[in-house]
């Protein structure tokens, strides 16, 4: 009888090494920082063993729980969302150039940011003043869901959901939502510039738990639905019509994903600004190693996703220690040579 | 007893024009049923008619006597495979994933290692095990489409489990074949008829291949439906002249009413009021 291929072992390998890496790259975002921990320490503060030793117990203790532990599962909680997302709308535009910002996420709510940082202080300087974090990610989710409203309606006629329509529809807002921060920036003053500048490139910084209690339930829907969507994508790289011929409902599959992705990256930008270059380079990544079957491809690009945000995180509170930078800057001075190392690494058989 | 495959007074009008005017007849598994036409008959726009992917905008496609659009979705892609001209596979999914993906969430009691099987039979009934591993994007367009009629037959295999009789639709599905899997191919879809299970509907641009596999012919011209051909009733020479623009040499053979055609006259040798010809074999 036939052989049956063998990709599938590759497959749940990498799975397995995609989770360690996470544990190891978590366990370093706990430890390290202008404070740095022991790894046994970590532990013993996380599962509640006894010290071995007391000297700042209580210190690294407070930092682990109330510091570095949100962030971490900030991080990790954005870049999950930003990969399967940057994944989940290739599959959907059926265009390896898509990103999570192409329905409408990114440019909404970066340009409701800068209405909020701008505008925001003018109009209500008591809510600027009284909700101190929470004004801006609120403003920017509301953005980031508005703009993918709009577009998807732009795109939707008569029951169907244009791709094409949607993407070029997403060009045009996006430029107008540039456009209009652009204005805002003209009228901004030096402060608001700076802060406009630096929510742009996307920083992690400030994580509490509260945010995380924010966010997490809102990427988690995503992450948990998503391998569901995995068949319908898998058969819509095929095309349309021939999803609809293999028994998947097309136009329920747009909606569905896009919902999900919305609300996940819209969450996901809210708290941590624009980080480029995630929701892109990992599925990219990933096919080039475990082939493009979204059963494999959706959990994997979650779990480096998750990685390289935290990875990059690291590097953003280390490098300039005790200073930060912005994470954006990170992700994408690493991601983008290492990427084009990629493609030019590629094999005979690599063609998207 | 209801048809296998009933299609009446089915009409589609896209704006002012009427794509499809008053289209109908009925088929039964075991047969093949081949669509000719000139281009922009209405071929291709019949067949997503008969897939479901477009509703007519008035008459109907009933499938084992029930209308096509109350079908539900699972139902039907077990009841019906459709291989399109081209497939357009986006991201680097290899031959057999292509395949495997006619067997998911199709048919009923089968577990991932049959759906493997399934995929991995089809590609051996199209000559094509060899490149299972491979990248799709990477095969010519001739293994593309080999690839593409194995993922139909797995669909079809698939779907057998759950529901019988079914039917195969293919549009143009030799364009890009070879002479040897040109005639594997059709030879494989008369053999699937011959089972008794199986409906298929194919649409050809070669009348001779037509003749030869089809047991009907429904001849489309400019929407509506000219003529129905039989295997006792071939299409006259002068129906072929009148409808396709060409004028024929048919040249009678011996035995078998039709075989491949022999090409001729080049399209490059024709004169400004010459009519283009091909020769028939009839």
């Amino acid at each position: 009888m036939h052989q049956i291929p063998q990709v599938a072992y590759r497959r749940s390998i990498v799975l397995m090494a995609l989770c360690v890496l996470l544990v190891l790259i978590a366990v370093a975002a706990i430890s390290l920082g202008s404070i740095s921990i022991a790894p046994k320490r970590v532990f013993e503060v996380l599962f509640g063993m006894e010290p071995s030793g007391q000297i700042d117990f209580a210190r690294d203790a407070l930092v682990i729980t109330q510091i570095r532990l949100p962030r971490l599962i900030l991080g990790a909680a954005v870049g999950a969302a930003l990969a399967a997302s940057g994944a989940v709308m290739q599959g959907l535009f059926r265009n390896p150039l898509a990103d999570p910002g192409l329905i409408g996420v990114s440019s909404g709510a970066g340009f409701a940011a800068a209405v909020a940082i701008v505008l925001g202080g003018r109009f209500l300087p008591d809510a600027a003043t009284k909700l101190p974090f929470a004004f801006l990610p609120m403003a920017a989710f509301v953005g980031a869901l508005m703009s993918t409203l709009i577009l998807y309606v732009v795109a939707s006629r008569g029951g169907r959901t244009s791709m094409a329509i949607m993407l070029l529809a997403g060009i045009a807002f996006a430029a107008l939502a540039g456009a209009g921060t652009g204005w805002l920036a003209y009228i901004s003053d030096d402060r608001q510039l700076r802060d406009l500048t630096f929510w742009s490139m996307g920083s992690l910084g400030g994580a509490t738990w509260s945010k995380v209690a924010v966010v997490v339930p809102m990427v988690l829907p995503t992450l948990i639905a998503v391998p569901f969507l995995a068949r319908g994508l898998n058969a819509m790289a095929l095309g349309e019509a021939e999803a609809f011929h293999l028994g998947i409902s097309v136009d329920r599959l747009k909606t569905g994903a896009i919902l999900l992705v919305s609300i996940a990256v819209g969450a996901a930008v809210a708290c941590s600004g624009l980080i480029g270059f995630v929701g892109i380079i990992v599925p990219h990544l990933l096919r080039l190693s475990v082939g493009a079957n979204y059963r494999f491809l959706l959990p994997a690009s979650a779990l480096l996703g998750a990685s390289l945000l935290v990875g990059a995180d690291i590097c953003a509170r280390t490098i300039v220690a005790p200073s930060e930078l912005p994470i954006g800057i990170i992700t994408a001075t690493f991601g983008a040579p290492f990427f084009i190392w990629l493609l030019l690494r590629r094999g005979p058989e690599f063609a998207v | 007893m209801t048809e296998l495959l009933a299609v009446h007074d089915l009409t589609y009008q896209l704006g002012n024009r009427k794509l499809l005017e008053r289209i109908s007849f009925a088929a039964e598994a075991g047969e093949v049923l081949a669509i000719v036409g000139p281009n922009g008959a209405g071929k291709s726009t019949l067949l997503r008619m008969l897939s479901g992917e477009e509703h007519p905008t008035e008459g109907s496609v009933s499938i084992g006597g029930q209308k096509l659009a109350s079908i539900p979705q699972r139902q039907l892609a077990s009841r019906r495979a459709v291989m399109l001209q081209n497939s357009r596979v986006v991201f680097p999914f290899t031959a057999f994933e292509v395949v495997r993906l006619g067997t998911e969430g199709i048919g009923v009691g089968l577990s991932r290692r049959d759906r493997d099987q399934l995929a991995l039979s089809a590609l051996a009934n199209v000559d094509a095990e060899e490149f299972a591993e491979r990248n799709f994007l990477t095969l010519s367009g001739g293994e593309q489409q080999r690839v593409s009629f194995a993922r139909s037959l797995a669909q079809l295999a698939a779907g057998r489990t759950h529901i019988s009789p079914q039917i195969l639709l293919l549009d143009e599905p030799i364009a890009s074949l070879d002479v040897r899997h040109q005639l594997a191919l059709l030879e494989h879809a008369r053999t699937l008829a011959r089972s008794g299970n199986v409906l298929v509907i194919v649409v050809l641009h070669d009348l001779t291949l037509a003749h030869t596999f089809a047991d009907r012919i429904l001849v489309l011209r400019k929407g509506k439906l000219a003529t129905i051909a039989t295997r006792n009733e071939p299409l006259s020479r002068d129906l072929i002249e009148e409808i396709f623009e060409v004028s024929i040499a048919a040249e009678h053979c011996h035995g078998t009413p039709w075989r491949p055609l022999d090409s001729a006259h080049k399209a490059g040798a024709l004169g400004e009021n010459q009519m283009p010809r091909a020769v028939l074999s009839i």
